[in-house]
């Protein structure tokens, strides 16, 4: 049987396309042809080369700001992974509790980003915050407002609270999709619960945990609402990571070119990533398919 | 258009763009072909080596930039060896 080639499906991508092009490419445009200029406001500019990339590159603030952001995305990538994983493993399979786990996991995802940010604010507070006043009350110094590792400590934490579940969720999904027949044989070959976990149930979960892996690094490499309501940024430039930092440049600031000179080598940087993670992903499900 | 702030060099960079983005398309369709393993073990087509020549270049001009190794263009030579490579070896 022959099969008729029709191109013109490629026509139900245009809305796409078109919605693309206005929420993304033609704002990257514009920041592209602002970060070869410079502007007083009034719509006016005057042109000013590759300099504002050679002030960036050379600005200690913005290797700073990046420096912290990574710290920050590869510790909740540490913890988050593992302990998503480990309470997929540990939530019932199937039945009520089954529901009532996935419904309460997925809780903390429902809350918009700025009311995580106020709970958290307010939950560290020593005056009237439960966690602040029990952890004063018991003789441990926590300020997150001026202390450093307490602000560190705070903001890891909420967002660990916040996207758990999501890592959680994802691999619960994996684990469902495991057969029974290859636990049954693995019982038969009395395997230890580390040789489930390793040869069963990890290569598995490999696809859906790069997933989860890739969202959880883009939206940390990304975060700003969280740490903004809670310390600003500080105490200091504590944890003032990239997106904040962009932001008191380009709207405190008003400094347009250097800020579009930095969202570019930002943009550049995530893209380098996600590449490389999709690269990784779908090399991954090639694998499968094959094998 | 004037609230996009267009200068001529950023149009003819974007123009280059869209012109590589079109060749490929063409040539896509015109002379299809199958996805190949090179030095990098993965399967890439040459729209994948245009994206892998393209992010490159931008790193290259950046790392150039940056470690002040002199005029930019010659960091434009290094991109069109560096694009070479690409499609030879990726």
């Amino acid at each position: 049987m022959n099969k008729t080639v029709n191109q013109k499906a490629w026509f139900l991508v245009l809305p796409v396309l078109v919605l693309v092009a206005f929420s993304a490419v033609i704002p990257l445009m514009t920041v592209v042809n602002y970060s070869v200029q410079d502007t007083f406001g009034n719509n006016v500019f005057f042109w000013n080369g590759i300099r504002w990339f050679e002030e960036m590159l050379a600005d200690e603030r913005m290797w700073n700001a990046l420096g912290r952001q990574l710290v920050f995305s590869s510790i909740i990538l540490a913890i988050e992974v593992p302990l998503g994983i480990l309470v997929a493993l540990s939530m019932p399979k199937r039945g009520f509790w089954a529901s009532f786990c996935l419904v309460v996991m997925s809780l903390p995802l429902l809350i918009p980003w700025n009311v995580v940010g106020t709970i958290w604010q307010i939950f560290g507070r020593i005056d009237i915050g439960l966690l602040g006043y029990t952890l004063d009350a018991i003789g441990i110094d926590y300020n997150y407002t001026q202390d450093f590792y307490a602000a560190w400590i705070t903001v890891v934490v909420m967002d660990v609270w916040h996207w758990t579940s999501l890592v959680a969720l994802l691999a619960y999904a994996g684990l469902q999709s495991i057969p029974d027949a290859y636990y049954q044989a693995a019982k038969i070959d009395q395997a230890s619960r580390w040789a489930v976990f390793r040869y069963i149930e990890l290569p598995k979960m490999a696809g859906v945990l790069m997933i989860a892996i890739l969202l959880r690094f883009m939206d940390s490499f990304m975060i700003y609402t969280e740490p903004f309501v809670v310390t600003g940024g500080g105490p200091g430039n504590a944890t003032t990571f990239l997106s904040i930092d962009l932001v008191k440049m380009a709207l405190g600031q008003f400094d347009l070119g250097p800020a579009a000179a930095f969202s570019i080598m930002y943009f550049l940087v995530i893209l380098l990533i996600s590449w490389v993670f999709y690269t990784v992903m779908t090399n991954l499900d090639k694998r499968d398919a094959k094998g | 258009m004037s609230w996009m702030a267009w200068t001529w060099p950023t149009a003819a960079f974007f123009a280059v763009i869209a012109l590589l983005l079109v060749t490929f398309s063409i040539l896509a369709i015109r002379f299809p072909e199958t996805p190949r393993r090179g030095i990098l073990r993965i399967e890439t087509t040459r729209g994948d080596r245009l994206f892998i020549t393209l992010l490159g270049s931008a790193f290259i001009n950046l790392i150039w930039l940056g470690l002040g190794l002199g005029p930019q263009y010659w960091a434009l030579v290094v991109c069109l060896v560096y694009a070479a490579a690409v499609f030879r070896f990726v």
